[in-house]
């Protein structure tokens, strides 16, 4: 029997990692707007509040801020329970490393938006402004429907990568596709054709994702006139 | 509430104090990191230069098999990788009675491999772009000097490419570095396997994981540093002009 029986096991953790990975993309997409939005904003404390969060962040790895945020969040949380004389709560890892790793691309997000944000013209921002649009409205009518086009392309090698760091999550105890890999390939003592077929699986999620993101490219490119060479 | 003692007291274990060292290495920590750093680095843009070649070549045959390598290994993680190479290749044993196994069977001698595949397959697609990007008119003034194409590519269309692909690559030199920190989930102890030792030694998460942090950051804003040096060197005839 292929993997002896342990293919349904692997499949089930790549549910669970995908699951990280997209609960972990709707924490960085929206960490991403704030932070674009501190960027852009006329107060310097923010502005340099985000530079900060996108410097700190970007400059050291995914997996030291995966152990830092988790070992030092659950030692903090620990701290402050027994300070107030609660019950310490145990930490749903789930949770721990879905905002762990939104935490991190919230980051990269941030300069995908600011950057889709300056592309709009201010022009059509102002407008918006001058028809008695509350700036919230101006924001989802007018500069979110513009923008994605200028985001698509950074967003989408954000989420590859993304996919591809949620391979790190089984170091802090998630039940994940490389965890269930872990313990097949003890028992199988077929770590080659575990780790293959992890690999096969990865690069179906990243191929199907890449099919779809320039699907959706075309779609928020209508009516932006290409030439050829 | 941070412990310094007990950061100055590891400061010697960070930056390499070789007790850690794993087999073939010198070292381990910061120079462990830096040395399987430079080492996958430097196999990988030897490998990457002829693979972009036949990336961009018209034998189809060549083009796509090299699609192939850069597809697979840029769409897997880099950790399923290493995997793959550490724990993987004792599966056959034509790979375990042969002479490289001595090697295969190291942890450091795995790391480095699947750095070096993983980092030449991001490079050879950043310089078969740029070979792509060449414009017509240094390759048809190559063309009307009489060079053969092998002379136009040694001469002309790499240094160029080369040149080009700097801003591009220094993304991918930082990515790297960051990278190796995976070198500790197969038993090394680089600086972030250094980190996680005195972690399960201390159980104190923030003494040791903010000083890997700091560690990164400072090679992070080196390398971005000296490539900065490196562009106003080499790329300085594509700078916006000054006057």
């Amino acid at each position: 029997m292929f993997l002896q029986g342990y293919l349904p096991s692997i499949l089930e953790g790549t549910v669970l990692t995908l699951q990280v990975a997209v609960a972990s993309l709707a924490v960085s997409v929206v960490l991403g707007l704030i932070g674009a939005m501190f960027k852009m904003a006329p107060s310097k404390p923010l502005v340099w509040l985000a530079e900060l969060y996108s410097t700190l962040v970007r400059g050291v790895p995914d997996l030291v801020w995966m152990l830092l945020l988790f070992f030092g969040g659950q030692m903090l949380i620990n701290d402050f329970c027994t300070r107030m004389g609660w019950q310490a709560p145990e930490i749903n890892s789930f949770f721990a490393g879905v905002m762990t790793i939104g935490f991190i691309f919230g980051a990269y997000m941030t300069e995908t938006f600011r950057g889709a944000i300056m592309a709009v013209p201010k022009g059509q921002m102002e407008a918006g402004l001058a028809y008695g649009m509350s700036p919230l409205r101006v924001f989802l009518r007018i500069t979110f429907p513009q923008m994605v086009r200028f985001a698509l392309p950074s967003f989408s090698n954000n989420w590859l990568v993304l996919v591809k760091s949620t391979a790190l999550v089984s170091v802090i105890g998630l039940n994940d596709v490389m965890y269930r890999a872990d313990t097949a390939k003890s028992i199988t003592q077929e770590p080659f054709t575990v780790y293959a077929v992890v690999g096969l699986i990865f690069l179906a999620i990243t191929s199907v994702s890449d099919f779809a993101l320039k699907r959706l490219e075309k779609r928020y490119s209508l009516g932006v006139r290409e030439t050829e060479l | 509430m941070i412990d310094f003692n007990l950061i100055v007291e590891k400061l010697p274990a960070f930056l390499g104090g070789a007790d850690g060292a794993p087999m073939m290495s010198t070292s381990d920590g910061l120079q462990l990191t830096l040395e399987l750093l430079f080492l996958s680095l430097a196999c990988g843009l030897l490998l990457a230069v002829p693979l972009a070649l036949m990336r961009v070549s018209k034998n189809r045959v060549a083009s796509s098999l090299v699609w192939l390598y850069t597809y697979v290994f840029r769409g897997t993680p880099l950790l399923v990788q290493l995997f793959i190479i550490y724990y993987g290749l004792s599966q056959f044993d034509w790979v375990r009675d042969s002479w490289a196994w001595e090697y295969l069977r190291e942890a450091y001698a795995c790391a480095i491999l699947a750095f070096t595949l993983n980092t030449a397959a991001y490079t050879t697609e950043i310089i078969a772009g740029q070979i792509r990007n060449t414009h017509y008119g240094e390759i048809e003034a190559a063309k009307a000097m009489g060079m053969s194409k092998w002379l136009m590519m040694r001469r002309i269309v790499i240094p160029s490419a080369l040149r080009r692909a700097l801003p591009a690559y220094s993304n991918e030199v930082v990515m790297m570095m960051q990278s190796t920190s995976v070198a500790g989930l197969v038993t090394l102890a680089d600086l972030t396997g250094v980190a996680r030792r005195v972690f399960s030694d201390t159980y104190m998460p923030f003494e040791p994981f903010i000083t890997v942090a700091c560690f990164y950051l400072v090679l992070t804003f080196g390398f971005v540093w000296l490539f900065k040096l490196a562009e106003r060197r080499w790329l300085a005839y594509l700078a916006p002009r000054k006057h």
